[in-house]
């Protein structure tokens, strides 16, 4: 009877309070420990395959592009995370972790290279910490090119705008005379200047907002070369308050150097131009008090504008001066034309110098600035017609035409 | 009391108008300095009356309100604050309409700027709107401020790919991989909906050209009355809807309130704005008749 | 040789950010012109305040017309300066963040010089009203389209164009005021814009082949040759 009830007794004794103790040991620790799925601690994720490495083209040898499949486990609710990249680098066999990049995608770029060194790549399937067997890249050295084939067409219409200037600026050399329409803008700048010397008041040169690397900007200082040179020549005052220090500068060298010219030297002041302020609306209001204070009879802007246009034109329309403005801003031309006695629109205020000077190389380039004009309007034509004609009839080879000419005026980057 | 303020005030204009139409019919021009005058009536009374009129979405409005609103609770919607002061009063209400829209849908709300006055002005939006009219909303987990950073479309080129190249923290100097928001948001690409507000460089423009078109992200924008038209030809294939100037704001403002009725009480910057502008651009229509009737008048009485 | 330098160095720095370009070995001699022009255009700042100092002072110590906003300009220079400088009532002392909230400077950016900002624009709310009413007269067949445009962009901007045409069918939703307004700012407006646009873009290259190739001399003070 002894012997029938002692495994009984050995389980009560000692299995039993073990089983609790370390039920509620692993019940306490559980609590500490992330919820982990049953399956993960096992599961190591599928590896990728097809690992390829290519060379980033047009660039400076900097790049490279890895594709790779996905793995078998990448579907929807599948058991991977994301795939961690690992660069080699052959020569020195350094490694480094990239990144992980999420499920689902099976693209990378590192830019992050020097050209002419082997680099290998390492992918690994992840999944809750547990990574897969990794699955290597072939080697690839990423290369610098020379030329940026993909902006082909860029460079071909630029060669042919370019070259068109080019080729007039050197046949007008010939001598051959070149008809420039009129641009009552710039007729009337002798015409204004006249008149602030019968008034015997100053005039008033704006040369936009915008900084020396502004074109806008250089087109206004070339034109205050021709204005300062008239304005020598009168004896008049002339006043300039400038938004950027460079512009003051440049601006005091062109003045003076047409003071010179007219043998007027002791005539040129440099306050005559003025730094005010590189903030747009204080700069405009510190204008505005100039323009009521001295009333100038002329008032010329010309260069970079933009919301700061239709306040200054409009108190110089208030003062009653004459009023010239330029730019080559499209949604501020409409405020000069309106509030402004004569606007150069866009374009003219680039081709003043040359139209000014009458000089033969300077025609020339307006010349070759028109064939680029008549290129662009045929590609219009062309293409409006293609387009429609392809919308209209869906002729496949129509679209693709379309499709083309679309291609040939995109720049990819 | 205030409706016959409106009305002696309305009349008052009225009566200034039709005496300036005789004068016109005089021949007679109109010094700048009473135009002055009747536009600052014309912006003054409608504010200090409150008149306001209804507004209906037109189509580009409302299809941008229409994504936000049948976007499934929870989809990642990316805010990007780019402007600065001087435009705030034009744009504020649009990013005020969709920071109420984006979270009263419960969706998550990413803010940012490619202007350096961005981060502030989103910073003081999280201030004034979410914590005003959403205080259960947490910082972090329903909505997050990334901030600014400078490069303009240069940023959106990297985050189009990978925010993390650029961004490491939020603007409370928080990790990006700490916050619940950004659990599985990598890039751009992640989102479900852009949207800039603003109206200069970098703007909306930007926005749809190196992050929602090559990320293929919808995208929705808000822009000051003068940058819209150059973003038109963009509705409705590469950029999904946009509200342009004031009465886009306006537009939907109205739309939302009219269907949450929760915010019946919101204010509305950009309806109330509209009355001003209304009664400014009846007054400028009247003046260019004015105009135009002096100047046919006033050659007939030189011809005689 | 005091025109030379200048001419040679236009023309090396225009070739380069041309061929920058279509050549990426020397993409980044491009971006780093562009970094030298910002660091040229930092220091000649110093030039820039310093003549703004000059003036001002000049004409205040010897009372010439006008010598009052002249102390104004000179003391709101000064204390811009001071502020920012020295991080005036900043908590995080001289090493905070130059505009940190309650910092006197963030203070007078958002009390003085923002309100002015949005002053000076607001400007343009009664100047389009002036120029308006100057600019829309039907002297002829142009203008008159233009002036018929306005009103229609006006009224369509407004809620006034939904409550006079809103009752226009779908079919011939065009001749719905705001609608109409969009299309004219869609269609011939910016057609128009796109084509100025395109003659500047022709015309900035012209300009800046004549700069590069030396032909274009007037920005340096002197004649063409």
């Amino acid at each position: 009877m002894k012997d029938y009830h002692r495994p009984q007794l050995l389980f009560q004794i000692f299995i039993l309070p073990l089983v609790v103790i370390l039920s509620l040991t692993s019940a306490l620790t559980a609590q500490e420990q992330p919820v982990i799925p049953a399956d993960s601690i096992i599961h190591i994720p599928a590896p990728t395959s097809n690992v390829v490495a290519v060379d980033y083209v047009y660039d400076r040898g900097e790049t490279v592009e890895l594709t790779w499949n996905l793995s078998p486990d990448d579907t929807i609710g599948g058991r991977i995370d994301g795939y961690e990249l690992t660069r080699i680098e052959q020569s020195t066999g350094k490694m480094d972790t990239l990144e992980v990049i999420p499920a689902g995608i099976s693209y990378y770029k590192d830019d992050k290279l020097t050209h002419g060194h082997k680099y290998a790549y390492l992918i690994r399937s992840v999944y809750f910490g547990a990574k897969s067997s990794p699955v290597s890249s072939n080697i690839i050295t990423p290369s610098i090119e020379i030329i940026n084939w993909r902006l082909a067409n860029l460079f071909a219409i630029a060669f042919i705008l370019c070259g068109s200037v080019i080729y007039f600026i050197a046949h007008a050399k010939k001598g051959k005379k070149l008809f420039i329409r009129k641009i009552a803008g710039l007729e009337a700048i002798d015409e204004a200047i006249g008149r602030a010397t019968e008034m015997g008041r100053p005039i008033l040169f704006v040369p936009g907002i915008n900084d020396m690397d502004d074109v806008q900007t250089i087109a206004g200082i070339t034109l205050l070369s021709r204005v300062a040179k008239v304005v020598a020549d009168y004896d008049i005052r002339i006043n300039m308050p400038v938004s950027r220090s460079l512009v003051m500068t440049t601006a005091r060298e062109t003045i003076k150097e047409a003071y010179i010219g007219a043998g007027r030297p002791d005539a040129y002041n440099d306050d005559m131009v003025r730094y005010i302020t590189d903030e747009q609306f204080g700069y405009v209001a510190a204008v505005d008090g100039i323009m009521v204070r001295d009333k100038p009879a002329t008032c010329f802007y010309l260069g970079a504008f933009f919301a700061e246009s239709l306040i200054l034109a409009e108190t110089g329309n208030s003062i009653g001066a004459i009023q010239i403005a330029g730019t080559a801003q499209p949604a501020q031309l409409p405020f000069f034309v309106a509030a402004c006695d004569y606007t150069l629109i866009g374009e003219e205020l680039f081709a003043a110098s040359a139209y000014l000077s009458n000089e033969p190389k300077q025609l020339g380039s307006l010349k070759g600035q028109d064939v680029g004009k008549f290129v662009a309007m045929i590609a219009i034509v062309i293409g409006v017609l293609i387009a429609t004609l392809a919308e209209l009839t869906g002729s496949s080879s129509l679209e693709n035409l379309s499709e083309f000419m679309n291609r040939l005026f995109t720049i990819v980057s | 009391m205030s409706n016959l303020g409106l009305i002696i005030s309305l009349l008052i204009i009225g009566a200034g108008l039709l005496w300036l139409l005789i004068r016109s019919l005089q021949g007679k021009e109109v010094e700048r300095r009473i135009i002055f005058l009747f536009i600052g009536l014309a912006v003054s009374v409608p504010l200090l009356f409150n008149i306001t009129f209804s507004e209906k979405a037109t189509p580009i409005v409302k299809a941008l309100y229409d994504k936000i609103d049948n976007l499934p609770e929870g989809s990642n919607i990316l805010l990007s604050f780019d402007y600065g002061p001087t435009m705030a009063p034009e744009v504020q209400p649009m990013s005020d309409v969709l920071i109420r829209h984006v979270l009263a849908k419960n969706h998550h709300l990413f803010l940012m700027g490619l202007w350096a006055t961005g981060q502030s002005l989103g910073a003081e939006a999280v201030d004034r709107i979410i914590k005003g009219d959403f205080p259960e909303k947490i910082d972090g987990i329903d909505f997050v401020n990334i901030g600014y950073k400078a490069g303009n479309q240069g940023v959106l080129n990297v985050i189009v790919t990978d925010f993390r190249k650029l961004y490491a923290t939020d603007v409370g100097g928080r990790d990006l991989d700490s916050l619940p928001i950004f659990n599985g948001i990598k890039s751009l690409k992640d989102m479900d909906l852009l949207i800039s507000v603003g109206g200069g460089f970098p703007g909306v423009k930007e926005w749809v050209q190196f992050a929602g078109d090559p990320g293929n992200v919808p995208t929705g924008g808000g822009s000051a009355a003068v940058s819209a038209p150059l973003l038109y030809p963009y509705y409705p294939r590469q950029m999904l809807g946009l509200m342009g100037g004031i009465k886009g704001a306006a537009e939907y403002e109205s739309e939302f309130k009219r269907h949450y009725e929760r915010f019946k009480d919101m204010p509305e910057p950009g309806v109330k704005m509209m009355g001003p502008q209304t009664l400014a651009h009846l007054v400028i229509m009247a003046f260019i008749v004015i105009g135009n009737l002096s100047y046919f008048f006033g050659k007939k009485g030189k011809q005689s | 040789m005091k025109r030379k330098i200048p001419v040679l160095i236009t023309f090396v720095v225009g070739s380069v950010l041309i061929l920058s370009v279509f050549f990426p070995p020397i993409e980044t001699w491009g971006e780093d012109f562009s970094i030298f022009f910002d660091i040229i255009a930092v220091f000649a700042f110093f030039l820039g305040g310093g003549n703004l100092l000059r003036i001002h002072t000049k004409k205040a110590i010897k009372r010439q017309k006008d010598w009052g906003f002249s102390i104004v300009t000179v003391l709101g220079f000064i204390i811009m300066l001071i502020a920012g400088l020295f991080k005036v009532w900043n908590d995080g002392g001289i090493a905070g963040d130059v505009a940190a909230p309650g910092s006197l400077f963030q203070m007078m950016y958002n009390w003085i010089f923002t309100p002015l900002g949005a002053t000076m624009y607001a400007l343009l709310a009664f100047f389009v009203a002036s120029a308006s009413y100057r600019a829309f007269r039907a002297k002829n067949v142009g203008a008159t389209i233009l002036l018929v445009a306005s009103f229609i962009i006006l009224l369509g901007r407004t809620p006034l164009g939904t409550y006079v045409t809103g009752w226009i069918p779908k079919s011939l939703s065009i001749f719905n005021i705001p609608d109409l307004a969009i299309w004219i700012m869609t269609a011939p407006n910016l057609a128009g814009q796109r084509a100025i646009m395109i003659g500047i873009a022709l015309g900035v290259v012209s300009m800046s082949l004549r700069l590069i190739l030396g032909v274009e001399r007037t920005y340096l003070g002197v004649d063409n040759e």
